[in-house]
């Protein structure tokens, strides 16, 4: 048998109260007598009566005494924890019948209803994402910043800081990962797997990701970086972090690298992380020569769809290589027959994108196929567009670039803007092709094929149109299901092929050929 | 193929709600911040700010005051002339509410009972020659926090006038604070007419007597387990003081009885304080101060140990900051006023009395006083939902002080400066509404927020310090 008192000074609490304390403590499992009182003369009388306590309790008339009996010192160590919390009450919980939950108004407050919380994912104006992205990190938990707008001073702070706490930083301006199979930000639901991806490009991972999941394999974690995250200033911070959680994450056989050209001394550093971590790396350095990127475990891709091909051979244990095999599908006699009925006039491509990675993926294509294009934020500046309005020649746009949206919704999410562009170019008497993308997945528009096609049928006027060519990005589990969102495309009368390298390569293939003359 | 759909993610999201539905909708969890700019929207404070989330040198520290506040017990241990136990008052200083200001800039009831301290003190027979001594500095003014003492409203308070006396029970810190003179015209609110003259040297002598006997012959009375006991009979000892005079009254008038003194000295005692259901406020209020200075001067601290009001301006003191006040203009109170009064009427919000608020009463135990939630314009249930909205910026709760419409559960208490930043939630203020024009008096009473720039100033001046 054991008793254990306990004292809280200076705590009062009413007679009836403390009853019921009382006899709710008498009820725990193993416990004899127990008492919870105002340590008045009185009252210590009793409880030295009823032999609970000797006479030289060191209690003041203003302190609350706990006394319990119990059968061994574990059930009264439990008794009298449970004495205390009941003392202090439970949260300042509403009385019966309120309910009025207060929402969390900051990260703290959030922690406290989901304790296991493992990310903050931040979307608030870019003024004050740093500052919500600092908190998280103190507060010991990866962060996705989704925000734009973050100095690139703050976003290198940002990654110190966390490779202090061994925290991930995704992002400034990451617009989607996929973590443990859930979508975040702008994602597509794809099967689980265990391709790994770790992206400094928002579409390059969807499309990766998508192209995996339509190949049969799936996805362990996708994560991403923000796009300048591999610049000199930066040092791919998050991409080298990504690639060692990846390579310690077991689930992960195969890990996807994709960035645009990273700076020189940086892809150097990133190359020599990958080709240590002890499993096969993936990577697309868009538009940089695989000879240089070629390394023990590194396989070097160059386009989205190659990386995502080569992913799924090494996943399937094919190490024999592929090149990249493009095959869009069409056969010469198809693409006469598309190109026949246009005007002589019509021989210009005019790419119009709501991705900027898919937008830098078909300039650096067509450039090979078909010489330089023009564009708003071009390959090289001699083809930058005198006026980003008007395009002239070949001209490959990204319309979610600044340039547009400055002031506007991305064209993601609303399809206006690339409504009204669509129909200007259709009206240029040059416009062979109108090349296109369509990302489906959480956080786009829920029907964008839709938006496009009702575009295509504005344009359509007459025998002179161009050809409309384009793909879906995104999944049959997409809230807006990929293989519905291509129909509504063809039935527009659109070319839709499989993604972005193969609808780039049959748009360069008609436009060599009108070039050469029908 | 893992199913790695089986694992779980936990996210707090910050910005686009969608984001929390897909996250939720395809087996994650997230919760949702009701999220809006830090510090008003001022990006430097937000970013300062960040920088002292969880930071160990300020939970430390905040610790340490807030356990200095928790276990203070403050002794209401006698009646004292002011000028004698007063540290550092001198005979020719007359204190007043709120953080420090100049005597010519002071609001009206401010000014009034500056002139009524002058007329009792007998330094001059009327207000020219007052001003007067004001001007040549012959007669100078402090703020009541500045000498260890609070007082309500225009918080005057002249060598000659009785002040309580109270001390924390392991000989630490003394505290103190002028008599409550009822309603009406009275010189906190600025009246300084002969009657008004005539009931404070009643008080001086008579009532002083009574009072400073009876405590003496009590032994000294612990003012928390009085507060801790009106909270469960409808007061929230700022606001509404009813049960807590009474409970006072109780312990008082058989040591009143014995003292000796003259039958109807006591017996006129007794009807004052019965008169009074504010009797208590000024006792409450040297009670919160004396918890609050003993969490007062903890390096590092983010605890506001006083919110006080000149009628002028709203000024915070913070733990870690020393005796430097975090000041801006005084708000307006938009309550409920009393028949042919409005808001044109009223002063800008006065007095030392959120102090009950610092400690975790007032505005913070609300619910504990649901007679007053009509007054000031709300029902029961606003009440409970306004002492729960104060958790979240608090530093924890105080024990000692417990509400039954809240379960039961303790009073949020310790209002960290960070978390008001933070989470952009105000420290409610319980308070009455003076008139503008010196002896109107009281003409409405409400529910203020205690204004943001204070605490952002003090979040910058917490800043400065390098984090560690």
């Amino acid at each position: 048998m054991q008793t254990e008192t306990k004292i809280l000074p200076n705590v009062y609490r009413d007679s009836v109260s403390l009853m019921q304390i009382s006899s709710k403590l008498c009820s725990l499992p193993g416990i004899i007598q127990a008492s919870a009182i105002m340590a008045t003369e009185a009252n210590i009388d009793l409880l030295v009566e009823a032999g609970l306590i000797e006479i030289t309790v060191p209690a003041q008339p203003n302190d609350l005494l706990i006394t319990i009996q119990g059968d061994n010192s574990k059930s009264v160590e439990a008794a009298l924890g449970e004495a205390e919390a009941s003392i202090e009450g439970e949260k300042l919980t509403p009385a019966s019948g309120e309910e009025d939950a207060f929402a969390p108004r900051n990260i703290e407050m959030a922690l406290d209803e989901l304790p296991d919380a493992q990310l903050v994912l931040i979307s608030c104006p870019g003024d004050y994402a740093g500052a919500e992205a600092e908190k998280a990190l103190r507060l010991g938990l990866d962060v996705m910043i989704f925000s734009d707008n973050v100095s690139i001073e703050d976003e290198v702070a940002l990654k110190k800081l966390a490779a202090d706490s061994d925290r991930l930083v995704m992002g400034p301006d990451c617009g989607t990962a996929i973590m443990n199979g859930i979508p975040l930000g702008f994602a597509n639901v794809v099967s689980p797997g265990d391709i790994g991806i770790v992206a400094a490009s928002g579409t390059g991972l969807q499309q990766v990701s998508c192209l995996v999941d339509s190949l049969g394999c799936g996805i362990s974690q996708a994560l991403g970086t923000g796009g300048r995250d591999l610049s000199a200033q930066v040092g791919g911070r998050s991409m080298i972090k990504g690639l060692n959680i990846l390579a310690n994450d077991e689930t992960t056989a195969v890990i996807v690298l994709i960035s645009k050209p990273p700076a020189q001394e940086v892809a150097e550093n990133v190359l020599t992380v990958a080709a240590a971590c002890g499993k096969p790396v993936v990577v697309n350095f868009l538009g940089a020569e695989p000879d240089v990127m070629r390394r023990e475990n590194i396989y070097p891709a160059e386009t989205l769809e190659h990386a995502a091909h080569l992913a799924v051979e090494l996943s399937k244990g094919n190490k024999a290589l592929l090149n990249d095999l493009s095959r869009y599908g069409l056969g010469e006699p198809e693409i006469n027959e598309l190109i026949s009925p246009l005007s002589d006039s019509r021989k210009f491509v005019r790419g119009l994108y709501s991705g900027g990675t898919f937008s830098y993926e078909a300039m650096l294509l067509l450039e090979y196929e078909i010489g330089p294009v023009n564009s708003a934020s071009p390959l090289s500046p001699e083809h930058k567009l005198k006026d980003i309005w008007s395009s002239t020649g070949n001209t490959v746009l990204d319309l979610g670039d600044d340039n547009f949206t400055r002031g506007r919704p991305h064209p993601m999410i609303d399809h206006r803007l690339r409504h009204d562009r669509i129909l200007q170019e259709a009206e240029d008497p040059e416009t062979a092709v109108i090349l296109f993308d369509v990302v489906a997945g959480y956080g786009s528009h829920p029907d964008p094929a839709g938006e496009m096609a009702a575009s295509i049928s504005a344009a359509v006027n007459g025998s002179y149109n161009p050809i409309f060519v384009g793909f879906v990005c995104g999944t049959d589990a997409d809230p807006q299901n990929r293989s519905d969102q291509e129909r509504k495309l063809r039935d527009a009368g659109a070319v839709v092929v499989s993604n972005n390298a193969q609808a780039v390569r049959l748009t360069g293939d008609i436009i060599a050929k009108l070039g050469d003359g029908k | 193929m893992t199913d790695n759909a089986q694992q779980s993610l936990s996210v707090i999201n910050v910005g686009l709600a969608s984001f929390a539905d897909t996250i939720n909708e395809t087996g994650g969890t997230a919760v949702h911040v009701d999220w809006r700019p830090p510090a008003g929207g001022d990006v430097n404070v937000a970013r300062a700010l960040a920088g002292l989330v969880n930071n160990e040198r300020i939970d430390s520290a905040n610790r340490t005051a807030f356990e200095n506040y928790l276990t203070a017990q403050p002794i209401l241990k006698g009646i004292g002339r002011a000028g004698d136990v007063i540290p550092g008052m001198g005979e020719r200083m007359i204190l007043h509410s709120g953080p420090p200001i100049n005597w010519d800039n002071v609001c009206g009831p401010v000014y009034g009972a500056i002139i009524g301290a002058i007329l009792f003190e007998g330094w001059a027979d009327n207000e020219n020659t007052g001003k007067e001594l004001l001007r040549s500095g012959e007669v100078t003014i402090a703020p009541c926090h500045h000498h260890a003492t609070v007082g309500p409203m225009a918080g005057i308070t002249s060598p000659s006038m009785p002040v309580w006396m109270v001390s924390d029970a392991d000989g630490g810190n003394q505290a103190f604070t002028n008599l409550n003179e009822g309603l009406g015209k009275v010189l906190r609110f600025g009246a300084n007419s002969p009657e008004v003259i005539e009931r404070l040297r009643w008080m001086q002598d008579t009532l002083a007597n009574v009072l400073g006997a009876a405590i003496s012959s009590s032994g000294g009375i612990d003012i928390k387990t009085i507060m801790a006991q009106a909270l469960y009979m409808g007061d929230e000892v700022h606001n509404r003081n009813a049960a807590s005079t009474g409970l006072l009254l109780k312990q008082l008038v058989p040591h009143a009885l014995r003292t000796g003194l003259p039958a109807d000295d006591v017996a006129q005692a007794i009807e004052f304080i019965s008169g009074n259901d504010h009797f208590f406020l000024n006792v409450s209020m040297a009670a919160c101060k004396s918890m609050l200075d003993a969490a007062h001067n903890v390096p590092n601290s983010s605890m506001v140990t006083a919110m006080a009001r000149n009628g002028v301006e709203f000024g915070i003191r913070v733990s870690g900051c020393g005796d430097q006040w975090f000041t801006t203009l005084a708000p307006v109170v938009d309550g409920l006023y009393f028949p042919s009064y409005s808001i044109d009427d009223a002063a800008p919000d006065l007095g030392d009395s959120a102090i009950t608020e610092t400690a975790g009463l007032g505005g913070f135990a609300m619910a504990a006083a649901p007679a007053i939630v009509q007054f000031v314009g709300g029902t029961p249930a606003d009440a409970i939902r306004r002492s729960r909205e104060m958790q979240p910026i608090t530093i924890g709760r105080n024990t000692a002080f417990t509400i039954p419409a809240l379960d039961f559960g303790a009073t949020a208490a310790g209002i960290d400066v960070r978390k008001v930043v933070d989470t952009g939630i105000q420290p409610i203020i319980n308070t009455g509404i003076a008139h503008k024009d010196a002896g109107v008096g009281q003409i409405g009473a409400g529910i203020t927020r205690a204004p943001m720039a204070c605490f952002t100033q003090a979040l910058m001046k917490l800043s400065e310090t390098p984090t560690g």
